[in-house]
């Protein structure tokens, strides 16, 4: 217990006599923290966006409109039975105008209304456990016939469609804004780490003579270290802070103003804050900590 | 006393334990202690080539005050460095009360520094704390209890009479104080053997009999010590076992004057009476 006390007290005295490289080891640890904290939920938000694209992906089977409710409750049966497919509802004709009506405003809602008869179809919207399985759940409902033309599992389907194309684009879109972000962070990661090391290693270097005094007069290197990573959990901690509070007053001043007019920013800010802030303090600190302890290592080979 | 708590068979007694069975079995007595420090045909050569120690062999008693002189660069701060293994020798064997030290595991390296005090030339002060903190480090590096520490860092302090400067900072001291602070450091866990690389290198005459008084003071409470130097005037007034080294090879291992019991005030009389003499001859 006395040691963690000589140890922490050790450490603050080391901050206090080497304030300078102190304070910028801090400083390069709250620009990188706040780049990371930026980069982070952009990253979470686009890859949310590209699962909520994924999963509104299913199969439509229009019928046609002479179908009897024998026929189109046994065709349901069937379909909930294809492999993959999670869940399975029926769209009658009068429920299709009514999700037009409820899409469409104004004029064309008026011209629905006027309408003598209901153009369209009734269907079955299928819910597929993962759009991957997109062809062969519908090549299982709509086999092709030997002269090319498809032939479908049931009399009464007319069609099955999907959005299939809409998806891979969609995919294909996301999936490059993924990589280009994952790269940046990792690069972003990857500098920071250096930087801080070095500012690390150039403080430990000012002080590799008092290190050598202590392994002379019989210091274990654990005693030697522990001040040291004490020191780096400090300046960790002090900078991660400082990023948190620059981040927050951006999302306040910034991002929430902005999320209330317009949805699209709404969407982004899927990342809870408390969450990113705890991931940004404990990767800041660990990384302090972390290159403290390492970079000591070469000067404690006397 | 053991030097090192080792556990493992790494740094135990080498060649020892026979010797000692076969002693007490003849005579029904305990066998004498190992010497304090024991050479056999050490060699320390640098990275290069450079042959800083030669076959070097000799025997430290316990309670000895010896003092290893020679012109720079003979391997006297060698020597030193070797018996704390800060260097390790390329052949030959190194013992410290009778534990093959280059046996020793790194990790145990800690240990054996703390059971050995080193003077250095250069003080080797911790520069951003004070006097008190530097010597309490010593203590604090050996988990000794904060109340021991209050106790016996004054005290020790008080012992090399630097109690007014007690919460100065190494820059605010004189060399003779800087170097007595390092001798504090080196003396507060009463290790058993004491090295000075060079304690009056730096320091007029009076202040170096002032430091020679305090190690002949620690000498006198059974600390073995053994002092580095190049000062031959010191050395012929302390008139103790004098080692010469030259180009790394030991050229001279003497008992000068008689070991008669004498008091640290009568050492310092004499060592005076004898400056004051040298200083009244005239053209010398």
């Amino acid at each position: 217990m006395g040691r963690v006390v000589f140890f922490i007290s050790e450490a603050f005295r080391a901050l206090r006599r080497s304030a300078a490289p102190s304070i910028a080891a801090i400083v390069t640890i709250v620009v990188t923290t706040l780049l990371l904290g930026v980069l982070v939920p952009v990253l979470k938000a686009s890859e949310d966006k590209a699962q909520d694209v994924r999963d509104q992906i299913g199969l439509n089977v229009y019928l046609y409109d002479d179908a009897t409710p024998a026929e189109i409750e046994a065709l349901g049966k069937e379909l909930a039975a294809i492999q993959h497919v999670t869940g399975v509802e029926f769209i009658s004709k009068g429920e299709a105008v009514g999700i037009l009506q409820g899409r469409v405003k104004g004029d064309l809602a008026q011209s629905i209304d006027e309408l003598k008869s209901n153009p369209l179809p009734a269907s079955f919207a299928l819910d597929l456990d993962d759009p991957a399985n997109l062809n062969t759940v519908s090549s299982a409902i709509s086999t092709v016939g030997p002269s090319g033309e498809p032939k479908p599992i049931s009399p009464i389907i007319e069609e099955v469609k999907d959005a299939r194309q809409d998806a891979s684009k969609i995919t294909r879109v996301t999936g490059a804004v993924k990589i280009v972000l994952i790269v940046l962070a990792v690069l972003l990661l990857v500098a920071s780490l250096m930087l801080v090391g070095n500012t690390i290693r150039l403080s430990i270097y000012a002080r590799r003579r008092e290190v050598e005094v202590m392994r002379l007069v019989g210091a274990t290197n654990w005693f030697i270290r522990w001040p040291f990573i004490i020191e780096g959990v400090i300046v960790g901690l002090a900078g991660a802070v400082v990023a948190v509070a620059i981040l927050w007053l951006g999302k306040v001043t910034v991002v929430d103003p902005l999320s209330q007019n317009f949805e699209l920013v709404d969407s982004f800010s899927t990342m809870g804050f408390l969450p990113l802030v705890i991931i940004l303090v404990a990767s800041a600190t660990a990384v302090s900590a972390l290159g403290s302890g390492i970079t000591l290592r070469r000067f404690l080979r006397v | 006393m053991a030097l090192t708590r080792s556990r493992s068979s790494r740094g135990r007694p080498r060649g020892h334990d026979d010797a000692a069975a076969r002693y007490t079995q003849r005579t029904g007595k305990p066998p004498p202690k190992p010497p304090i420090v024991a050479l056999k045909d050490a060699t320390v050569v640098y990275p290069g080539g450079h042959v800083a120690l030669e076959r070097i062999s000799l025997d430290v008693q316990r309670g000895e005050f010896a003092f290893v002189v020679g012109p720079t660069g003979c391997g006297k701060s060698t020597l030193i460095k070797m018996l704390i293994r800060e260097v390790e020798p390329a052949s030959g064997l190194v013992e410290i009360a009778g534990y093959d030290i280059n046996d020793l595991a790194m990790s145990k390296v800690p240990l054996l520094r703390r059971r050995i005090g080193t003077v250095f030339q250069d003080f080797k002060l911790l520069p951003n704390r004070t006097v008190y903190d530097n010597v309490a480090y010593a203590l604090q590096v050996i988990g000794e209890s904060r109340s021991e520490i209050r106790r016996k860092t004054p005290e020790i302090i008080r012992l090399v009479g630097l109690q007014s400067k007690i919460h100065n900072y190494p820059d605010q001291l004189s060399g003779g104080e800087q170097q007595r602070v390092s001798i504090a450091r080196a003396f507060v866990n009463h290790p058993p053997l004491l090295l000075a690389d060079e304690p009056t290198g730096n320091l007029d005459p009076e202040t170096s009999i002032g430091i020679m008084q305090l190690l002949y003071r620690i000498n006198r409470t059974g600390t073995t010590v053994l002092v580095v130097t190049h000062d031959r005037d010191m050395v012929d007034k302390m008139q103790r076992r004098v080692i010469g080294l030259e180009e790394g090879r030991l050229v001279r291992d003497e008992h000068r004057g008689s070991y008669h019991d004498e008091s640290t005030r009568e050492f310092a009389a004499r060592l005076k009476a004898q400056m004051d003499a040298e200083e009244s001859r005239p053209g010398d």
